[in-house]
């Protein structure tokens, strides 16, 4: 079969689309489907299906491919400090700014568990930043500590320990 | 200059030099993603953004404890030409999204080209660690003295329970991409490689050729990474891929053994002609170069070709890239042109070595 945009090549980049029951096909070499991107574009209602980020906003369900959206409330959502909505996050599949994260938190959970798998992080802490992490670690620690004193009645051990949290608790709370 | 001067100077350690289990993992890879607080990704930056990140970044390689850990060298991409920016690439130093858009980048490069550490591509920050041989472990630490050694002097974007934060949700948490290269001729041949690469997939690591479109993989040669950033901790991330590459490398063992048990002629045949077109052929393409220097590395691990230095396959299959080729040649070549110098370059690269066919 040959490429139907050159209609030189061979066509080995086969896209077909059901819409309502009708099937539409498209068929190009390799070298046009990357070349037209607006082709496909216009094909695929306005995304360009082989973008890494494409198929990643696929994974957020946020739009179906075809390019008819089901805007809901909750796309509104926006950055605060870069201004960026959760709708064009999922459309690039890339966050604007570190707070991002802070902002999106709620409906990046699911997300997180589908590419990640996981959605807390027990890696490297840095040294500076990670601070409060490691301070929370800390009095988590303590804590237990804590527990294990008062079950084993030995009160004194109990009231240092309770000394150190509310230290590091205000310290914390600064 | 020579070739073999231009050797020496162009190449990187990874190239020249080899490690653990080299006759299967040409190269170990560590990346580490890490963002500047308070300031835009990338995606989003002004231009005074994007130089604000480079000269936070610019101030944090002075710091002493940078120098400790070598000599390194400021380059900005917008400096380079389009063929310096190539051979970069070529040379896995930088991505070829950095070559691409330019305009605010910069790669810091040690000396030997063991550390390269890219600014305002996807992340502000990619620290790469590439060495020889299956060395992971090595190539964490050293990665990770490097994110030590900057973070002295600038804040890390980091959340509580996400991590270290980066532009694209794939890379939260750790940050770290780390990667094997390696060459599997013995599974290919043996028509094994399918079923473990699909294995492999199934157990959260990706796998995907250097070289060639799609599934087809030239010369044999694969990547094996981490999919999962998050969760983890590094140690576990890479203990999860030694072990499995631990267990390809095993595989390709077997797979060789057999292979030179049940069809010995048939291989050394192959591997015989393989070194006979790359020391003769006048025009070379870059998907037939591959394909032979994996035959020939192939016969040097299996001792049917003596003489000839192991590291030809690494060393060739850069150095044949079309950026290094025009490098080395000092002009534009046409795709055409670029086959015919290729297979010059081959040939005499070969001469150096004192090879013979048994």
């Amino acid at each position: 079969m040959l490429c139907q945009k050159c209609h030189e090549r061979q066509a080995n980049v086969h896209v077909n689309q059901i819409i309502n029951g009708k099937l539409s096909a498209l068929h190009l070499c390799e070298q046009c489907a990357k070349e037209s991107g607006d082709f496909l574009t216009q094909f695929t209602g306005g995304q360009n299906p082989f973008d890494f980020h494409q198929l990643l906003s696929g994974l957020l369900n946020m739009e179906s491919p075809t390019g008819v959206s089901s805007p809901s409330v909750s796309t509104q959502v926006q950055c605060q400090n870069c201004g960026m909505t959760y709708a064009q996050f999922s459309k690039v599949g890339r966050f604007g700014c570190p707070e991002c994260y802070d902002n999106f938190e709620q409906r990046l959970e699911p997300l997180l568990r589908r590419i990640q798998s996981n959605t807390m992080h027990t890696g490297k802490v840095p040294n500076k930043s990670g601070e409060r992490v490691k301070m929370r670690k800390t009095l988590e620690t303590l804590r237990r500590e804590l527990q294990q004193a008062i079950a084993a009645e030995q009160f004194e051990q109990a009231a240092q320990l309770r000394d150190k949290i509310r230290a590091l608790e205000s310290q914390m709370g600064e | 200059m020579s070739l073999g001067d231009f050797l020496q100077r162009a190449t990187s350690r990874w190239m020249k030099e080899g490690g653990p289990e080299d006759d299967i993992i040409l190269t170990s890879r560590i990346r580490v993603a890490r963002n500047l607080q308070g300031m835009p990704f990338p995606i989003l930056q002004t231009d005074s953004h994007a130089h604000q990140v480079l000269e936070s970044i610019h101030t944090a390689v002075q710091h002493p404890s940078m120098q400790k850990l070598g000599n390194f060298e400021w380059i900005n991409c917008k400096d380079l030409s389009a063929i310096d920016r190539q051979v970069f690439v070529e040379k896995h130093l930088i991505s070829p999204d950095l070559a691409e858009s330019y305009k605010h980048g910069a790669v810091v490069l040690r000396e030997d080209e063991v550390i390269s550490i890219m600014i305002n591509e996807e992340d502000h920050l990619r620290i790469q660690v590439i060495m020889p041989g299956f060395r992971l472990q090595d190539a964490w630490q050293l990665a990770s003295s490097v994110d030590d050694a900057l973070e002295q002097n600038v804040m890390y974007a980091f959340h509580d329970r996400f991590g270290y934060l980066t532009a694209c949700p794939t890379n939260v948490g750790t940050g770290i991409r780390a990667s094997v290269m390696m060459h599997l001729p013995g599974l290919v041949l043996s028509g094994n490689i399918q079923r473990l690469l699909n294995a492999v997939s199934h157990v959260g690591l990706a796998v995907r050729g250097i070289y060639g479109e799609g599934t087809e993989s030239y010369g044999n040669l694969f990547q094996v990474s981490n999919q999962i950033t998050l969760g983890e901790t590094e140690e576990e991330i890479i203990g999860n891929l030694s072990s499995v590459v631990q267990q390809l490398i095993d595989h390709e063992r077997a797979a060789r053994k057999m292979l030179l048990q049940q069809n010995r002629e048939a291989l050394e045949d192959r591997i015989c002609r393989s070194f006979g077109i790359l020391a003769y052929a006048r025009r070379m393409d870059s998907k037939e170069t591959l394909e032979r220097l994996s035959d020939v590395r192939l016969g040097i691990d299996l001792g049917i070709l003596k003489g000839v230095s192991a590291g030809i396959l690494k060393e060739l299959m850069v150095m044949t890239q079309p950026a290094f080729l025009q490098k080395y040649f000092h002009e534009d070549l046409s795709p055409g042109e670029r086959d015919v110098r290729r297979a010059a370059l081959i040939r005499e690269r070969l001469r150096l070595d004192d090879s013979e066919v048994r």
